[in-house]
């Protein structure tokens, strides 16, 4: 029953998909006041609970492990803890895909119900939008991914899920990252609606602001916990593998990135129309095109549920449509857009621009490696894409972007001159050659991580630099935004150089009371023991480390096994320092009774994820300071048609 | 400047940034891509000594020795027609690393005809295969699928 329920909220909400359509390309021929133009709204409101339902539905089939729906015998188990029970029901891929559209449509009702800066025409023309990008995928779910399926029989036990996965990063990781993948349906929604009735304004521009800021926080934390959760699970001591299904999160948050910036510059000086309408789509092309590229099982990963190749065509042939029609849209109604404001060069416009080029070469460089392996396969030959392509590439876009990041927040709009800011520029620069002189003296370290260090020196002071001569108190909380992100780039990109350049391994067979160690860390194997746990057992390392003369510390890295389904898994033990982390693995035993263990010790890698934090934390302070701001604007605006309301009646 | 003039200009501007970038990665792929060989390809026409490549096939049943030191092991990864290439890896096996399975290994060959491994991969759960490994031959390919796709439907 509650499956059925699920499952007839799920229709319902396409329908009113299809009513949010008609009504608002009615609404746009025939005017904002027919009757149809007031349905839009409703209709985007009631589908966004209808498929909240929806969702709430497959959660509680998945919490009482309902063994008769499909989608639960197949990915769960009753001998699963609870949580993991529930977060099993987006952990593959029908339940992914409901969690995708369920943050669709509450984003489609929330612009429906708080939106109120938009003109109503381009209002109309964005929940037409939303609603037809949300069709598709209703109709991609209930045709050929229904995620309450039954069975003919009840399964006797659920298959379980892949242990991989059986981890809380999980319960986090996808509904983030969805959140903002799907986020930017919004703004791509803006795009089409503004291109629909060529009102591409400094109005628009603040209105799209805060979504696209909304769902690029969101972004950056499902990033910052992917990578993490990559980090601490697998077992392999990297932070990022430059995998295609990383890849795929990280395209949408390059164009969002490059979008936020340029939608900047709309809003306050009305320059850049064009192109920022264009970042609109292609960011959440992106984001579409991540979904086909790890849902399809065009790629193997942990990610790909699907291999059924039906459902890859499905998705592919709404992505030729959405972003076929909308860069149609976009060629044919560019034109109709005016120029926008002039600036000079040497201006913060300027220095903008050089951003958004910067990001969208890094989005070509990080798209043409991730899609290179797919053109070759077509002619039978394979090849894997992986760092020393896209580092290096990366880095020869990435290092100039940094360098104009530094000064940009320097600049005034519209005109302004290098002289005018000639002190900082030498205090940056000067930072630069010190930092870069003094870590190559230190040690003999790679370009890249010696650059690394450098730029993330320089940078984090230059991120305060806009601060100079102004009265803190009076800074606008949107500045401080910019400040705290770009100081967090500035900590993630030293807590990666710092890793590049100076982490240790050693991997050791020991005997148990057999001694290692890696850089600072002493390290001993006491034993090696069984444990059991609820659906595994695994041998467990038991290690005392020491870092140089401090206490001892006892930490015991396992092997696992599961038996539903069965597989291994290493389970690392981290201990973390202020200056770093040491990292343990436990393998297994080698033909002679010794153990194998692989050690890293990784300074300042923390400061990867800390810089991620501090990126979204300048991400919120930024919302909070426009959306605020802007209510303030509105209850001024109001107050003063109230006073002349009131003198004109007096 | 005129206002055309300046949208030109930024138009010229993100095409050639683009380009360049188009470029650049073209360039960098045609060197920086690891290729796959098969066993047999890997003697037939053996990759630069020192260049990333992968190689892809079972491990010989009764190859896998483990050296003095506990880490290094070596094995021998074998193909069709009788192909067989030596591989060195040091390192804690993949977790489904087994004599008569398939694996891709990471890494490039040294001078001495050893394939230098930095990483396995291997089959990380009976519902996922490397997928290069879908290029064996049919009768390791059956195997394999035989293998893994135990427990679906």
């Amino acid at each position: 029953m509650i499956a059925e329920l699920g499952l007839a909220a799920l229709w319902l909400a396409a329908a009113l998909a299809v009513l949010q359509l008609v009504g608002g390309a009615l609404a746009l021929r025939g005017g904002t006041e027919s009757e149809l133009a007031a349905l839009t709204r409703p209709a985007a409101v009631l589908q966004g609970g209808l498929v909240a339902l929806s969702f709430a539905m497959l959660l509680w089939v998945f919490a009482i492990t309902d063994l008769s729906v499909k989608l639960v015998a197949m990915n769960s188990h009753s001998a699963k803890p609870l949580i993991f029970k529930l977060s099993g029901a987006w952990g593959n891929h029908e339940g992914s895909m409901l969690l995708w559209v369920t943050v669709m449509a509450l984003a489609g009702a929330l612009i429906a119900g708080i939106e109120r800066r938009l003109p109503e025409r381009t209002m109309q023309a964005t929940l037409a939008a939303q609603g037809f990008v949300a069709l598709g995928f209703y109709a991609f779910l209930l045709l050929s991914s229904n995620p309450f399926e039954r069975l003919p029989q009840p399964a006797a036990e659920g298959l379980g899920l892949n242990p991989l996965l059986q981890d809380i990063g999980l319960a986090f990781h996808p509904p983030t990252l969805y959140i903002g993948y799907v986020g930017l349906s919004v703004a791509f929604s803006f795009a089409v609606g503004a291109l629909i009735t060529r009102e591409v304004t400094p109005a628009f521009a603040r209105a799209m602001r805060p979504w696209i800021l909304g769902a690029w926080v969101f972004l950056t934390l499902g990033l910052v916990a992917g990578s993490y959760w990559a980090y601490y699970e697998l077992g392999w001591g990297g932070y990022w593998f430059w995998d295609p299904v990383e890849n795929a999160a990280l395209m949408p948050w390059l164009a969002a990135t490059a979008l936020l910036h340029s939608a900047g510059v709309l809003a306050s000086r009305d320059a850049l129309r064009v192109w920022t309408i264009m970042l609109g789509v292609v960011a959440f092309s992106m984001s579409m095109l991540g979904t086909f590229l790890v849902r399809s099982g065009v790629l193997t990963s942990v990610h790909a549920f699907a291999v059924d190749p039906e459902r890859g065509s499905f998705i592919l042939l709404l992505l030729t449509l959405y972003i076929g029609g909308a860069l149609l849209l976009f060629a044919l109604r560019a034109g109709a857009i005016s120029e926008g404001e002039r600036f000079s060069v040497a201006s913060r416009e300027g220095a903008l621009v050089v951003n958004n080029v910067m990001l969208s070469a890094i989005l070509a460089v990080v798209l043409l490696g991730t899609l290179y392996p797919l053109l070759t396969e077509a002619f039978d030959v394979r090849v894997s894409v992986g760092p020393p392509y896209f580092n290096p590439v990366g880095a020869i876009f990435a290092f100039p972007m940094l360098a104009v990041m530094a000064v940009g927040p320097l600049l005034r709009w519209r005109r302004d001159s290098w002289g005018r800011i000639s002190k900082e520029l030498a205090l940056v620069a000067a930072m630069l050659l010190a930092g870069i002189v003094l870590f190559a003296v230190l040690g003999e370290i790679a370009l890249l991580p010696l650059l690394g260090l450098a730029f993330a020196v320089a940078l984090a002071v230059a991120s305060f630099l806009p601060l100079k001569g102004r009265r803190l108190k009076r800074v606008p909380i949107a500045t401080w935004g910019m400040i705290t992100a770009h100081f967090g780039i500035a900590v993630m990109l030293f807590g990666m150089a710092s890793e590049g350049a100076f982490s240790q391994e050693r991997l050791a067979a020991l005997e148990e009371g057999g001694t290692t160690s890696v850089g600072p860390w002493a390290v001993r194997l006491e034993a090696v023991e069984p444990v059991a746990g609820p659906n595994w057992t695994a041998l467990a390392g038991r290690l005392t480390v020491r870092h140089r003369d401090g206490d001892p510390q006892a930490i015991a890295p396992q092997s696992r096994n599961f038996w539903a389904p069965p597989q291994q898994t290493t389970e690392s033990v981290l201990v973390t320092r202020w200056n770093g982390q040491l990292y343990a693995v436990m393998g297994g035993s080698s033909t002679d009774g010794r153990w194998q263990v692989r050690l890293w010790w990784k300074p300042f890698v923390t400061l990867i994820w800390y810089g991620g934090l501090l990126i979204a934390l300048g991400g919120v302070l930024a919302l909070v300071g426009r959306v605020r701001s802007d209510l303030k604007h509105r209850y001024i605006s109001r107050r003063i048609t109230e006073r002349r309301e009131e003198r004109e009646t007096a | 400047m005129k206002a055309k003039h300046q949208r030109l200009v930024l138009v010229i501007l993100a095409l050639v940034a683009l380009v360049g970038a188009g470029l650049l990665a073209a360039y960098a792929l045609r060197n920086q891509a690891s290729y796959f060989y098969l066993p047999e390809q890997m003697q037939a026409e053996p990759p630069e000594v020192g260049q990333a490549v992968r190689l892809g096939g079972m491990v010989a049943p009764g190859s896998l020795a483990t050296q003095a030191d506990g880490i290094t092991v070596t094995f021998t990864v074998t193909g069709r027609e009788n192909s067989a290439v030596p591989v060195r890896y040091a390192g804690i096996l993949p977790d489904l690393f087994v004599e008569g399975s398939g694996v891709v290994a990471e890494g490039r060959l040294a001078a001495d005809g050893t394939f230098v491994a930095d990483n396995l991969l291997a089959k990380h759960d009976e519902n996922y295969v490397p997928r290069e490994l879908e290029g064996m031959s049919e009768h390791q390919a059956a195997e394999m699928a035989e293998e893994t796709t135990v427990g679906l439907e």
